[in-house]
C-alpha cells in the first residue's frame, strides 16, 4: 500500500435504491459506478462533471455520509471501507468536510464559538491553550475577527460564513478535505478570496484537498489533478495542465469548449461543441460507453463495449475507444 | 394507476382487518364483564355462565372476532341458548341484546343522521372556510384580512359544545327560530329538505364553525405562500390578469393539499360527532357510540360504531391518495 | 434616434423593516432591436429589480419608483413606467417577456407545458384551445425539443432543467416579443446546457429581431453573447460601455477588479487569484461618497480623500464609455500597467 497517497477509491460504487409511489417497480440508480482515484498527500484533485454524474456522491462516500455499495476506501494506508461508526471516529477528525451552502450548514441557532467547539466536544479534545483561545486562533486564521466568536451565522455574510465552514473543518487538525462545490454559491468577488484562503491553508498546513466542484475555471485554479466524471465513471483523469491543454476524451473537450470565457476576442473566434441533448438519466444509463448517446464520434463499438480506463501517460488516464488526437486545443 | 388501487385496496382490508381484532383484544381486556351486566340481581354463576355463552363471550377473543367476520358477510344468529334465538341478516354487525335489534338496523338509522350532518357541515365549512381564506389573502393586512383572523382566533378556540350551546339558547329558545320540540327530528333530506333543514341547519353551522375556522387559516396561508412562487410570477410575466392568475394558478395550487385535510376531517366526522349530536339530541352514531360506552356498556355497538369509524377514515384516505394523483400530475408519474 | 427600450434615471426602492433598501438608483441605459445588452452585477447589485420594475412584476404596493422606460412601440412611444398597470400588462407577453433563473420553479406543476405555452398565446390571438395546442408544439419544435409534437402535453417534472428553460423561452416567445428580458437564465443549468441555452437564444434573437436584455453575474457568459454592457455596483451603474471597451479597456475599478479575479480556463498556470477584497455593500443607507471606495485599491490614488467624500458622476470617459470613477482614463492606464491600445 502507497503511502504517498491520502487517499485511495479502488472500484468505489454507490447504488441508490428508489421506490417509486405507485407501482411495485424499485430502481437503482447507480450515482457512482466503480471509480478509482487516489489523492496523494499535499495534492489538490478537482472532481468535475454535471449535475448527476455522481461527484457530490463520491465525496459523500468518501466521508462515508454514505455507506459504499462495493469497492474500498482506503484513507492514510488504512481499510475504511468496512469501518463502523464508532472505529470512523477517529478517522473522521483526520477528514472533513466543507460545504456547499454556507446558509444551511451552520445551525443558525448556534453561535459561531459553539459550531466550531462542537467538533472538539465530539472527538473529545482538547487543544493546547484551552478550547476559547483555539477557536479564536482559527478564527483569526481564516480571516474573520476573533472577537465575533460569540455571533450567530446570519450575523454573517455568505463569503464569510464559509470562512466559518472552513474553520470547523479546520479544527480537528485534519489531513484531507472533501471541499464540495466550496465556492458556487458565493459572489464572483467573493470566489476568488475564498479560493486563495483554501490555498493558503494547503501551504501551510500540508492538507491535501479533494475538490467536488462543476465550474471548471475554478477547479483548474485549484487543482493539480483534475477527474472528469459523466454519469457515475470516469471519463479522464490528468494533471491539470495536461488535461486543459491537452483533453483527450470527447466529453472533456466539449465540456471545455462549454465553458464561457471572459474574453469578447477569443469568444467570437472559437468554434463550440455544442453536445446535443440532456444528460441520460443514472436510472437508467445507456449500454457502453455512458457517454455515448451525446458524443458526436460515436461508433458502434461504443455502445457495445463500455470502454476502461487506461493510462494513456504517466499522468493521464483515459476511458474512450476513439480519444480525440494528443496535440494543443 | 388501476394497479396501484387494487393493492391500496388490499392493504385497506388487510388494516381493516387488524383493527377489527385488536379492537375485540381491547374490549376483552376492560375489567367490566357484560355477562354480569346484563344479569339481574338474583345472579348466580350459573347464569352469568348462561349469560355468556348467550352473547357469545365463552369463547377465545380470536374465535369471537372470527365469528364477527363472519357474520359481516353471511348474517348470524345471536341468543344459542337463551329464549329464542334471533338471526341477523348480513352483513351483521352483531346483536344488541341491550336494545333488542340487531346492530346493523340501529346503526342504519343512526348513519343517516351523522351522514346529513357530516354533509352539511362539510359544505359549510369549506364555502366559508375557502371563501373567507382567499378573501383575507387578497386583502392582506386590510380590514377583511383582520376581520377574517378575528373569526379564526374565536373559531378555534371556542370549543364546539360552548359554541352548540350557545346556539340553542339564543337562535332556539331565545329567538324562537327552531321549534325547541323539533329538535332531533330525523327529516329525510330528500322528502322533506325543509324540515331537514330546520332541524339540521344550526347543528351544522356549530360543526362548520370551528373547522371552518381552520380552513380559513389554511387557505390564507396556502394562497400567500403560492403566491410568491415563481411560477405565479410567471403567470403574471405572460400577462394574465390578476383574476385569472388567483384563479387559475394560485387556487389550483394552493387548495390541492386541502383536499387531502378535507378528506380525512370528513371521514373523521363520519364515525359521529359525539358533542353536537348530544347537544341538539341527534340520534347519530357519535351519540349512539357515547351512549353504549358510557350508559350500557353495549358491546356489540362498542366494536361496531368503532369498526365504523375506523373503516370511514382508512377508506377515505385511499380516496384522497387517488384524488390527490389525480390533481397533482407529480404524483402519477413518479 | 431613438432606441426600442430607453431606461431614464430609473430608480426603485423598498421600505423595510432595517430602512429604505435603494436596490436600483438612477439608472440609464438602452437596447435596440437586434441588439444585446447585459447587466452584470453580483447578488444585491440590484441588477435585477430595475427590469422587474419595467415588466410591471414588482409588489405595487411595497416599492417605490421613479424615472422612466420608454418603449418605442410602432404605434407610438409608451412610458412603461408612469402608463396605467393594466395597459402595462397588455404589453406583458406580446411587446415584452421575461425568463427567469430557475426554470425549475417558473412552471406551474400542475398543467401541462403545451396548456401554459397556450395560455400565452390565447390572451393575444382569437383560437381554439386545439389551435393554441398547435401553436405550443410549433414554439417546443422552434425552441428545439424532440419530438415536440408529443411532449405539448407533457408536465414540467418530465423534462430536464434544460429542457424547461427551453419551454420557458418557447412560453416568451409565442407571441413574437419585440423585447426578451433574460435573468439569469443559464445559472442553475450545467455548462454543456448553459452553451445550448445561449446559442438558441442568439439565434432566436436574430430570427426575430429581438432586443435581448441579458441579466447576470457570469463574465464569461457576457463575453460570449452581450453587444454592449452594464456593469452594476450598489445599485447603481458604475460602467456602461460597449463589450470589447469593457473588456480591453475598462475604466472603473470594480470592473477591473471583476476581470482580474475570476480564473479562467484558457490561463493555465498556478498563478494566485487577485481577490477584491471586503464585502458588497448592503443597499440600506449606503454610505456617502462612491459605494466601491471601500474595497477599491485606487483610492489613495484620488486627491483629497474624494472617494469616501463624493459621489462621483457616470460620466463619459471616451466616446460611449461610461465610468462612474474620478480616475481619468489615463491614470486607470498607469495605474493597471495594461498597455495603452490593449488589443
Amino acid at each position: 500500500m502507497s503511502s504517498d497517497n491520502i487517499l485511495e477509491l479502488q472500484g468505489l460504487k454507490k447504488h441508490f435504491k428508489v421506490h417509486s409511489t405507485f407501482g411495485r417497480g424499485k430502481t437503482v440508480v447507480k450515482a457512482v459506478d466503480g471509480i478509482d482515484l487516489v489523492v496523494g498527500r499535499g495534492e489538490t484533485v478537482g472532481l468535475v462533471g454535471e449535475s448527476g454524474c455522481g461527484k457530490t456522491t463520491v465525496g459523500r462516500t468518501v466521508m462515508k455520509i454514505y455507506e459504499p455499495t462495493d469497492g474500498k476506501i482506503i484513507f492514510d494506508g488504512v481499510d475504511i471501507t468496512d469501518l463502523k461508526r464508532r472505529d470512523m471516529k477517529a478517522y473522521r477528525s483526520k477528514m472533513q468536510m466543507i460545504f456547499q451552502d454556507p446558509f444551511s450548514s451552520l445551525n443558525p441557532r448556534h453561535t459561531v464559538g459553539t459550531i466550531i467547539e462542537a467538533a472538539y466536544i465530539i472527538h473529545k479534545t482538547e487543544p493546547i491553550g484551552g478550547r476559547t483561545k483555539a477557536i479564536q486562533n482559527l478564527l483569526e486564521r481564516v480571516g474573520l475577527n476573533p472577537e465575533h466568536i460569540n455571533r450567530f451565522p446570519h450575523e454573517f455574510s455568505g463569503g464569510q460564513r464559509q470562512r466559518i465552514g472552513i474553520a470547523r473543518a479546520l479544527a480537528l487538525t485534519p489531513k484531507l478535505i472533501v471541499a464540495d462545490e466550496p465556492v458556487s454559491a458565493l459572489d464572483v468577488s467573493i470566489q476568488a478570496q475564498v479560493v486563495n484562503l483554501l490555498d493558503d491553508l494547503q501551504k501551510e498546513l500540508g492538507l491535501s484537498y479533494l475538490f467536488v466542484a462543476h465550474d471548471l475555471s475554478v477547479v483548474q485554479h485549484i487543482s493539480d489533478r483534475v477527474v472528469v466524471m459523466y454519469l457515475g465513471k470516469v471519463m479522464e483523469i490528468a494533471t491539470t495542465t495536461e488535461l486543459f491543454a491537452n483533453p483527450r476524451h470527447p466529453y472533456t473537450k466539449a465540456l471545455l469548449s462549454a465553458v464561457p470565457i471572459p474574453d469578447p476576442i477569443i469568444e467570437r473566434q472559437r468554434e463550440r461543441i455544442i453536445l446535443t441533448g440532456d444528460l441520460p438519466s443514472p436510472a437508467n444509463p445507456p449500454a457502453g460507453c455512458v457517454f455515448s448517446t451525446r458524443c458526436w464520434k460515436v461508433q458502434d463499438r461504443c455502445v457495445s463495449e463500455a470502454p476502461i480506463p487506461v493510462q494513456i501517460s504517466p499522468n493521464h488516464t483515459l476511458a474512450c475507444h476513439f480519444p480525440e488526437p494528443a496535440g494543443k486545443l | 394507476m388501476l394497479k396501484y388501487i387494487s393493492r391500496r385496496l388490499l392493504y385497506t382490508v388487510i388494516l381493516l382487518l387488524l383493527v377489527s381484532l385488536s379492537i375485540f383484544y381491547i374490549f376483552d381486556l376492560i375489567p367490566v364483564d357484560p355477562a354480569r351486566l346484563v344479569c339481574s340481581k338474583s345472579c348466580t354463576t350459573a347464569l352469568v355462565e348462561a349469560n355468556r355463552h348467550r352473547l357469545g363471550l365463552d369463547v377465545s377473543v380470536l374465535e369471537q372476532w372470527w365469528r364477527f367476520i363472519q357474520g359481516l358477510f353471511q348474517g348470524r344468529t345471536y341468543g344459542e341458548g337463551g329464549i329464542k334465538d334471533i338471526y341477523c341478516g348480513a352483513p351483521s354487525f352483531g346483536y344488541s341484546f341491550n336494545r333488542h335489534a340487531c346492530v346493523s338496523t340501529i346503526m342504519a338509522e343512526a348513519f343517516p343522521i351523522t351522514l346529513s350532518l357530516t354533509i352539511g357541515a362539510f359544505i359549510m365549512w369549506l364555502s366559508i372556510g375557502i371563501s373567507l381564506g382567499i378573501l383575507a389573502a387578497r386583502k392582506k393586512g386590510k380590514f377583511a384580512d383582520r376581520a377574517s383572523t378575528a373569526f379564526v382566533l374565536i373559531g378555534t378556540s371556542l370549543p364546539t359544545f360552548i359554541t352548540g350551546i350557545m346556539v340553542v339558547l339564543f337562535i332556539v329558545l331565545k329567538f324562537h327560530l327552531v321549534n325547541p320540540l323539533e329538535l332531533g327530528d330525523w327529516q329525510n333530506p330528500f322528502t322533506n329538505p325543509l324540515g331537514w333543514l330546520r332541524t339540521f341547519f344550526f347543528p351544522c353551522a356549530t360543526l362548520a364553525i370551528a373547522y371552518a375556522a381552520t380552513y380559513t387559516r389554511f387557505t390564507r396561508s396556502n394562497i400567500l405562500e403560492i403566491s410568491t412562487e415563481d411560477y405565479i410570477r410567471t403567470a403574471r410575466a405572460k400577462g394574465l390578469s390578476e383574476k385569472v392568475i388567483l384563479r387559475k394558478h394560485t387556487l389550483r395550487a394552493a387548495l390541492a393539499p386541502i383536499v387531502t385535510i378535507a378528506g380525512l376531517d370528513f371521514a373523521g366526522l363520519l364515525g359521529g360527532a359525539i358533542i353536537t349530536e348530544g347537544i341538539f339530541g341527534l340520534s347519530g352514531l357519535g351519540k349512539l357510540s357515547i351512549k353504549a360506552v358510557t350508559q350500557t356498556y353495549d358491546l356489540p355497538i362498542i366494536v361496531a360504531t368503532t369498526l365504523v369509524g375506523s373503516a370511514f377514515v382508512v377508506i377515505m384516505n385511499l380516496i384522497v391518495d387517488v384524488a390527490y394523483a389525480y390533481i397533482d400530475p407529480r404524483v402519477r408519474t413518479t | 434616434m431613438s432606441k426600442f427600450l430607453e431606461v431614464k434615471n430609473l430608480s426603485v426602492s423598498f421600505p423595510t423593516e432595517d430602512g429604505l433598501v435603494k436596490a436600483s438608483n438612477d439608472v440609464s441605459y438602452s437596447v435596440d432591436l437586434g441588439e444585446t445588452l447585459a447587466i452584470v452585477g453580483e447578488s444585491g447589485s440590484g441588477k435585477s429589480v430595475s427590469n422587474l420594475a419595467i415588466m410591471g412584476l414588482h409588489n405595487p404596493t411595497m416599492t417605490q419608483i421613479s424615472g422612466s422606460a420608454w418603449l418605442n412601440l410602432p404605434d407610438g412611444p409608451i412610458d412603461v413606467i408612469s402608463a396605467p398597470a393594466e395597459k402595462v400588462r397588455r404589453l406583458r407577453g406580446k411587446v415584452m417577456s421575461m425568463i427567469f433563473q430557475d426554470p425549475m420553479s417558473a412552471l406551474h406543476p400542475y398543467y401541462s407545458v403545451g396548456n401554459q405555452i397556450a395560455e400565452a398565446w390565447s390572451l393575444y390571438n382569437d383560437g381554439s384551445k386545439r389551435d393554441g395546442m398547435a401553436r405550443a408544439a410549433e414554439m417546443l419544435d422552434l425552441v428545439g425539443i424532440p419530438s415536440a409534437k408529443d411532449r405539448v402535453k407533457d408536465f414540467p417534472h418530465q423534462f430536464s432543467g434544460g429542457m424547461r428553460q427551453r419551454v420557458m423561452i418557447a412560453m416568451a416567445l409565442v407571441n413574437n416579443p419585440s423585447l426578451l428580458i433574460a435573468d439569469e437564465p443559464t445559472t442553475a443549468l450545467d455548462v454543456t446546457v448553459q452553451s445550448q441555452i445561449l446559442k438558441l437564444i442568439q439565434e432566436i434573437q436574430k430570427e426575430f429581431n429581438m432586443a435581448v436584455i441579458l441579466i447576470t453575474h457570469d463574465l464569461g457568459v457576457v463575453a460570449e453573447v452581450a453587444d454592449k454592457v452594464c456593469v452594476m455596483y450598489g445599485g447603481k451603474i458604475v460602467e456602461n460601455a460597449g463589450i470589447d471597451e469593457i473588456f480591453y479597456r475598462s475604466q472603473h475599478p470594480y470592473t477591473i477588479g471583476l476581470l482580474d479575479s475570476i480564473p479562467r480556463v484558457d490561463k493555465l498556470g498556478s498563478h494566485r487569484l487577485k481577490a477584491i477584497p471586503g464585502q458588497p455593500p448592503s443597499l440600506i443607507g449606503l454610505p456617502t461618497g462612491c459605494a466601491f471606495a471601500p474595497r477599491c485599491e485606487f483610492v489613495s490614488q484620488v486627491a483629497g480623500s474624494l472617494c469616501t467624500t463624493q459621489n462621483p458622476d457616470l460620466s463619459e470617459k471616451t466616446t460611449g464609455h461610461f465610468s462612474r470613477c474620478f480616475l481619468e482614463p489615463e491614470q486607470i492606464v498607469t495605474l493597471t500597467g495594461r498597455k495603452a491600445s490593449a488589443k
